[in-house]
């Protein structure tokens, strides 16, 4: 394999590991800081595509419109697609957040995971809304015209680079305001935090909020990479639980440690690929499933030996005292 | 002789310690009475004799046994039991199946026990079937004695019985305990009413902040000038 | 609507074998087994293994009884299958969760580690018997009967109404006549005084594990002998047994079993006017309703 080809490669698994970076620190300010256990990732992951593509899409007209169905197309840049993602997304977890945020942590996993499987229900189901099962295609990419098709990717990871570390660094400087520290008060210690007299709610809404919103530029930033989405991408598996996977391996309250987590789990999991192709032929049909299991063991191994993390949780918690 | 010793025990929940190097004696039959303000520390004792708190600090010895820091659950079958101050009975369960927990690790027919329990508290048996969860809260704090009772326990760890009790009820509550003393088991009793508690105490200790302050027969206490101002109500 | 009402009470008393366990696991374990739906799964293909694969090894007939769809080799499998399920369930408690026990975890840990252990099983089962569809006995004309009132149901269907019943019986009587029993409802209503008792709490761990993985494992060989059985059909369940859990009060098996029987009629009910795939959704609205206006459940205390 020439060294053209492993640069390419390496440059696609850089931004598929990149937009699972942003998904894990948008996890890492719900878990990391505040301890809400989301495990419907998936459903962020699934609208803040969706949105994006829609927006980003002009509304299918003519004979078109027989074969494909949206409820909107807008037809605007990107930029607009990741931001409209990005506050579709927190509208939605806003409205998810006013039942839910006040039930204990198990329940909020609860209801999380049912409010996932029902978007992408509803996604499947519901052709008029985005195609149903056929989902979406064509998406455009930003800058389009700029290089050869071929050399396409380069762009889209700098895109992806600067917008994975303007998120990181928005992040780190709200950490340490005093708003961060009272985030990361709930989760050491829900019940003192409510006894100094701080509207718990309103924290939590606000973490699940910001952590849903840059969840939902993770799925902008998918959908136009692949160019094309449907609900069975964003699956139990592959939308939340290697995520979640990613966030534990990587240290959780640690915006540094979702990033590397990412990384590291993707390389582990394009690791595994290279196991699998070794196997005989019968098995080959499995290898996705061996593929997971193997994560799946990796997760609890973590849990049991090193819960934290590789990078553990950061210390630093005041601008003023670093 | 002295069947519990408590010597210089240091505990906290947390890195800072609740309990002092404290000493407290037991003797065989005795009723032996800890009083003292809130936040003393006296609940942390009875938890860590049986075993729910590991002391830093200290030696807990029960009979010939070395006991510091040993799990509840070996604690109670070497001839301690303990009543804790709440959540001592199991709402969803009757009299007669409360007490049957309480024996749970017997494995000899329990039945003369049972009606000896019985008998110290009448009450009990007539209402046997009921849901503990329907009770009064003197009639549950029966229960939650007679519970601890079924192991015919040595010593008895009881954690302020008369909490949450309504006046009238709490010097029949006393009354039990000392018929339960009269069957033979020493008892330690922590207290916040402690003018009750030292009055059937042939011993008593007084904690503040975690360490001992005073100890001496329990009249001897309930006579004392200092005592009565600070922890009596004058 | 009373055809629909019937299959909805077959497919609730799936549903509340399954959360019975789950709410047991809750009430004595203390944590959200995600994991539960996945042993209902493994129940279902284990049996499928016995049925089709060791029962023609030892040679057990292959006939079935009357009009229903199996015979000795489903009466020799199931059993065992419940056995096989209880052991698993026994063994990610002795390897997993017993760790987290040890260190004090906090509630999202094992459910963490349970979520986990869902995919676990799931994939483990995906590889060796891949993701079709499966059948007990594939082919079989399965007609219904007609019983007075207009009701419709499959003689199999009569029967797993039977086998629930007579679980949720056996279930009680252990309960509530039977020393490890009533330990274990001790244990349900106040962990740290059954500690305190003497009471081996993790012995009545253990026991909650098998018993809870025993049921799930019913529920799915039941719902393979009623439909399929498909590698996503524990993962489907899940949802549907936390509303049924919760809508019960999680921790009170009498209360799951009635839960079951009411999410099953209402996912029944909602197909006559709601795509059937959506009956999922329907669990999860009930689910939230409960939550957000009584989430102690039906009977649970203020």
């Amino acid at each position: 394999m020439e060294i053209g080809g492993i640069i390419a490669y390496l440059v696609s698994f850089a931004i598929m590991a990149g937009i699972y970076a942003v998904f894990c620190l948008g996890l890492n300010i719900q878990w990391g800081y505040t301890g809400l256990f989301n495990i419907g990732i998936a459903g962020f992951f699934c609208i803040g595509a969706y949105a994006s593509a829609m927006i980003t899409t002009p509304k299918p007209t003519g004979i078109y419109a027989q074969y494909v169905h949206q409820i909107f197309g807008l037809n605007l840049p990107f930029i607009v697609g990741i931001v409209g993602a990005a506050i579709i997304c927190g509208v939605i977890a806003f409205l998810i957040g006013i039942p839910t945020l006040k039930l204990g942590e198990d329940y909020l996993a609860i209801a999380t995971l049912g409010i996932a499987e029902a978007i992408r229900l509803v996604f499947n189901n519901e052709h008029w809304l985005a195609n149903g099962p056929r989902g979406l295609m064509g998406l455009p990419q930003p800058l389009q015209g700029l290089v050869d098709a071929k050399d396409y990717n380069y762009i889209y990871l700098i895109i992806i680079v600067i917008i994975m570390v303007v998120i990181y660094l928005s992040i780190e400087r709200v950490i340490r305001s005093p708003w961060g520290r009272v985030l990361r008060g709930i989760r050491e210690d829900e019940v003192s935090a409510a006894m100094s007299g701080k509207d718990i709610f309103h924290f939590k809404m606000q973490s699940l909020v910001f952590g849903s919103m840059v969840m939902g530029i993770g799925g902008a930033l998918y959908a136009h990479y692949t160019k094309s989405i449907s609900p069975d991408v964003f699956t139990p598996l592959y939308g939340t639980f290697i995520i979640w996977v990613m966030l534990m391996a990587g240290g959780s309250g640690n915006n540094k440690g979702a990033v590397l987590g990412a990384y590291a789990i993707w390389a582990v999991w394009i690791g595994t690929k290279f196991m699998t192709d070794f196997l005989p032929y019968t098995l080959k049909a499995r290898a996705p499933y061996i593929r997971f299991l193997l994560i799946g063991i990796l997760l609890e191994i973590i849990l049991i030996y090193r819960p934290q993390g590789l990078l553990g949780e950061e210390k630093k918690v005041s601008k003023l005292i670093d | 002789m002295i069947i519990l010793q408590i010597k210089d025990i240091t505990v906290g929940y947390t890195e800072i310690d609740i309990l002092h190097e404290v000493n407290i004696n037991v003797p065989s039959g005795e009723i032996v009475s800890i009083i003292g303000p809130n936040g003393a520390g006296k609940s942390t004792l009875l938890k860590t004799i049986f075993g729910l708190l590991k002391p830093r600090h200290g030696k807990v010895t029960f009979k010939e046994w070395d006991i510091t820091g040993l799990k509840p659950n070996m604690v109670v079958r070497k001839g301690i039991s303990y009543v804790p101050q709440v959540d001592n009975v199991f709402p969803s369960m009757t009299i007669q199946e409360n007490l049957e927990m309480g024996a749970f690790i017997r494995n000899d027919d329990y039945s003369l026990r049972l009606r000896e329990v019985y008998e110290l508290f009448p009450i009990m048996a007539e209402r046997k079937k009921q849901k503990v969860g329907h009770l009064s809260g003197g009639q549950r704090q029966m229960v939650a004695m007679g519970r601890a009772l079924m192991l015919d326990p040595e010593v008895l760890l009881l954690d302020e019985p008369s909490a949450g009790l309504a006046p009238v009820l709490v010097s029949g509550i006393f009354e039990k305990i000392k018929d339960i003393n009269a069957t033979g088991v020493a008892i330690i009793i922590v207290e916040q009413n402690a003018r009750e508690a030292l009055k059937m105490a042939h011993h008593g200790y007084v904690l503040a902040t975690g360490r001992n302050v005073l100890d001496d027969r329990g009249d001897a206490l309930l006579a004392n000038q200092e005592v009565g101002r600070l922890y009596l109500g004058g | 609507m009373l055809e629909l009402t019937t299959y909805g009470v077959v497919l609730g008393s799936i549903i509340a074998l399954g959360a019975i366990g789950l709410s047991m696991v809750y009430g004595i374990v203390r944590f959200a087994n995600f994991a539960h739906g996945e042993f209902m799964t493994a129940g279902a293909y284990i049996a499928l293994f016995m049925v089709t694969g060791v029962s023609s090894w030892i040679g057990i007939p292959d006939n079935t009884f009357a009009s229903l769809s199996f015979g000795w080799r489903m009466v020799f499998a199931f059993p065992f299958s419940m056995a096989c399920v209880a052991g698993i369930a026994i063994l990610f408690d002795r390897i997993l969760y017993r760790k987290l026990r040890a260190k004090k975890s906090g509630p999202v840990m094992f459910a963490m580690s349970s979520l986990g252990a869902s995919f676990i099983i799931r994939m483990v089962l995906l590889i060796i018997w891949g993701a079709d569809y499966r059948f007990y006995r594939p082919g079989l004309m399965r007609p219904a009967l007609q019983l007075p009132w207009g009701i419709k149901i499959r003689p199999d269907q009569i029967l797993i109404l039977c086998v629930v019943l007579f679980l949720v019986v056996a279930l009680h009587l252990f309960l509530q006549n039977t020393k490890m029993g009533k330990a274990m409802r001790a244990t349900a209503d106040n962990a740290e005084l059954a500690l305190i008792t003497g009471i081996d709490t993790e012995r009545i761990i253990i026991w909650t594990w098998g018993i809870g993985g025993a049921l799930a494992a019913a529920g799915g060989i039941l719902y393979g002998i009623d439909v399929q059985i498909h590698g996503e059909m524990g993962w489907n369940f899940l949802i549907p047994l936390f509303a049924a859990a919760i809508l019960g009060s999680i921790g009170n098996i009498y209360g799951a079993l009635i839960g079951g029987l009411t999410i099953g009629i209402a996912q029944q009910l909602s197909t006559a006017f709601m795509l059937p795939t959506y009956k999922l959704a329907v669990a999860f609205v009930i689910m939230i309703v409960i939550l957000f206006i009584r989430p102690q459940g039906i009977f649970g205390k203020e």
